[in-house]
């Protein structure tokens, strides 16, 4: 068993330019089948396509190469796959739908890439240091509601399919609950950092669970109330199930409480039930999630009908890229809400697992960044936007294969949808620049890491003479051991006149030859010296000392 | 184009879309076993028990030596180490042998080294120190066996 030593450190930066190389191969091959299939032919804006979202990564690599060069090596490449293939089946539908390429979704698909790409590269050379953001816990607690029911403000928002979660400004629209996701695992993060012994240490047991105390319950029932007003009032149950599934998840991460996941299962289940009672539009979902085939649902569940059919027909490995038909009135929203059964069709059961291998890539990475922070604050800051991700990816999904309601959320990356790429990217550049401050090295420089501040130690150590003086002595250098790791044998023979037992004596401070000890090179022989090196603090807790010095 | 074309340029890209997904999953791989891999090389080099270990004066027969250490209280409690012949590092920095997940502790806390053929803790400059039993401890002091050594809120012994 040795020290573990700092071997020389890898990167990874060259197995993630192979990667993204392969990434991009992909969804350039894929726009080629897509040629192929429909046109009988290379489509000609194929070197265009693949030299822009060429150019696109490669920026980000370099960008991550100078500015967070130990970050994971795999996020990357997974992004950019997830995101190529996404772009390349929008581009499918619009070959279908005879749309011309400057009106085409693939080119807005293809801008707003950009433009989040150009947000991720900001957050990678500002964002120096993740935990700058758990100054704005608070702020980003209210900027996310604000976001999060900007939607309900009259002229602003307006009802789409239903939903109420978009805004339109002029001729633009946003889904401003994307970002609110990442302002709201700000503040999850930040404020459970500091909540979390009250949360997770006061309160009764009940059977094998720990209760919270009741004064406790509050940021959990606010996070109830606000996720219940999106989902009766935005008519929302994806956005409100993300939310409060991200709340309840951070919280038992940070108290390890199983009664908190419990209350929270118990009061999201409880609400929604009674919004079901309740309210029509929910109750509709419902009626439809469960019955879609049923003659009466047919109207409103078409979309998930068409759904199923698509993927069934795709089977196993697919109709093949561009020879499906998932567009149109076979499969309405196949570019946004229902990408992933328009991509079942066409890739198949093989394709489909590869992409929600690729998602629960991204997914790992994010919990394992999280677990690798060496700050509190960003172990919950990487796990909950992980967390997000999975929740997006699991209500997305679960709803086009029903095994929850289907709602309007985006797929990361491979939806058409501009805010949501834009907070997809966030969140990776954000997972970047934790990964890389969790995996990068300690440099010696550094000295003693983390230690407290001298103001907050405790004042019994504080207002302790030795420990002044020991800081006073070491003033702040480090003691560097030697490089085989071994220490030199040093021993204080001339400090033996002076020093008897230990624990005998007290006051040793007044002793000469104590601050300026003569070192000699003598070595000790057998164990038998026990104690005359070792000082006595006046005030040392209470132990058991039996041991402590026992010649 | 052909329709076996187009089905191998299918069945070809899911080959591919799979050996990219997979390679990621190796890359993983490797990140997760690096240091495990790493690790039985150093022990090898470093025998677990040190009985009979090579540059050892034999006059120690009694008491054997301890071959573990385990820590007794602290957030690791119930976490042992085997004991070798190299050094151990303990302190809240990564490249620690044990780890300390301690707000008390300091990066490089304090070391704990075998010389002829006993375990001695020295503290490396930490802001709150390194005890043995009640004592403050400097330099390099021998552990007797049963010894509690504190380091902010860990408590560790040396057990055989």
């Amino acid at each position: 068993m040795a020290a573990a030593r700092s071997a020389a450190p890898r990167t990874g930066r060259n197995m993630e330019a192979l990667l993204i190389v392969v990434a991009i191969g992909l969804a350039i091959g894929a726009y080629a089948m897509v040629g192929l299939a429909v046109n009988d032919a290379l489509p000609p804006g194929m070197l265009g396509y693949g030299a822009g979202l060429g150019a696109l990564a490669l920026v980000l690599h370099l960008v991550v190469r100078k500015f967070a060069p130990y970050a994971d090596p795999t996020l990357l490449p997974l992004a950019m796959l997830l995101n190529g293939l996404g772009l390349v089946m929008i581009h499918r539908v619009d070959l279908a739908l005879g749309k011309g390429f400057l009106g085409s979704a693939a080119f807005k698909q293809l801008l707003w890439t950009t433009l989040a790409v150009v947000a991720a590269t900001v957050i990678i050379v500002w964002l120096r240091d993740h935990r700058q953001l758990s100054r704005y816990t608070y702020s980003a607690m209210a900027g996310g509601l604000v976001l999060l029911l900007l939607p309900l403000v009259p002229f602003l928002g307006r009802t789409v399919n239903g939903a109420r979660i978009w805004i339109f400004i002029g001729p633009f629209s946003f889904q401003p609950s994307e970002i609110a996701k990442i302002l709201l695992t700000i503040f999850f993060a930040g404020y459970l950092v500091t909540a979390r012994d009250s949360l997770s240490l006061a309160g009764r047991k009940v059977l094998w669970m720990q209760l919270p105390r009741a004064k406790d319950l509050g940021p959990l029932l606010t996070a109830w109330g606000v996720t219940l007003a999106v989902l009766v009032f935005e008519r929302d149950l994806g956005t409100s199930l993300l939310f409060f599934g991200l709340f309840i998840g951070l919280l038992y991460i940070a108290t390890e409480r199983v009664s908190w996941v419990v209350l929270g299962m118990g009061l999201f289940l409880g609400g929604a039930f009674v919004a079901t009672q309740l309210f029509s539009h929910v109750q509709g979902r419902v009626n439809y999630w469960l019955h879609p085939f049923r003659e009466d649902m047919i109207d409103s569940s078409t979309q998930i009908v068409q759904g199923i059919f698509g993927m069934a027909s795709g089977g196993l490995i697919g109709t093949g890229l561009g020879e499906g038909s998932p567009y149109g009135t076979t499969l309405s929203y196949s570019q946004s809400d229902m990408i992933f059964a328009a991509l079942g069709e066409e890739l198949g059961l093989a394709g489909l697992f590869a992409i929600l291998l690729a998602f629960a890539l991204i997914v790992e990475r994010g919990l394992r960044t999280g677990i690798a922070a060496r700050d509190g604050f960003g172990k919950l800051f990487a796990t909950g936007l992980a967390l997000s991700m999975a929740l997006q990816v699991f209500v997305v999904v679960g709803g086009i294969t029903r095994v929850i309601p289907l709602t309007g959320l985006t797929l990361p990356f491979m939806a058409a949808g501009g805010s949501s790429l834009l907070a997809n990217w966030m969140i990776i550049a954000i997972l970047l620049r934790i990964s890389d401050s969790s995996r990068r090295p300690p440099t010696a420089s550094e000295g003693p890491l983390f230690d407290l501040p001298f103001d907050e130690l405790p004042d019994e150590l504080k207002n302790d003479p030795e420990f002044q003086e020991d800081r006073r002595r070491l003033g702040g250098q480090e003691n560097e051991p030697n490089s085989q790791g071994i220490p030199v044998g040093h021993s204080r023979a001339s400090e033996d006149q002076h020093y008897r037992s230990a624990d005998t004596e007290h006051g040793w401070d007044d002793q000469p030859g104590l601050d300026e000890p003569e070192w000699d090179n003598r070595p000790r022989t057998g164990g038998h010296q026990l104690g005359q090196n070792t000082r006595r603090r006046p005030d040392a807790p209470d132990y058991d000392q039996e041991s402590a010095v026992n010649r | 184009m052909s329709e076996l074309t187009l089905t191998l340029l299918r069945l070809g890209f899911l080959a591919v879309l799979w050996l990219l997904v997979l390679s990621v999953v190796a890359v993983l791989r490797r990140d997760l076993f690096n240091s495990a891999a790493r690790r039985p090389a150093m022990a090898g080099a470093a025998p677990a028990p040190a009985r009979g270990g090579g540059g050892r004066p034999p006059a120690q027969q009694e008491p054997p030596p301890p071959t573990h250490l385990v820590v007794t209280a602290g957030s690791l409690k119930g976490t042992t180490i085997p004991l070798g012949q190299a050094p151990i590092l303990l302190g809240r920095a990564p490249e620690s042998t044990l780890v300390l997940d301690d707000d008390f502790a300091s990066g490089r806390h304090a070391r704990l080294s075998l010389r002829h053929g006993v375990w001695m803790v020295e503290d490396l400059g930490s802001t709150n120190g390194t005890f043995l039993g009640r004592n403050r401890v400097q330099d390099p002091v021998p552990i007797a066996p049963g010894a509690q050594v504190r380091i902010g809120r860990t408590v560790l012994e040396l057990r055989r």
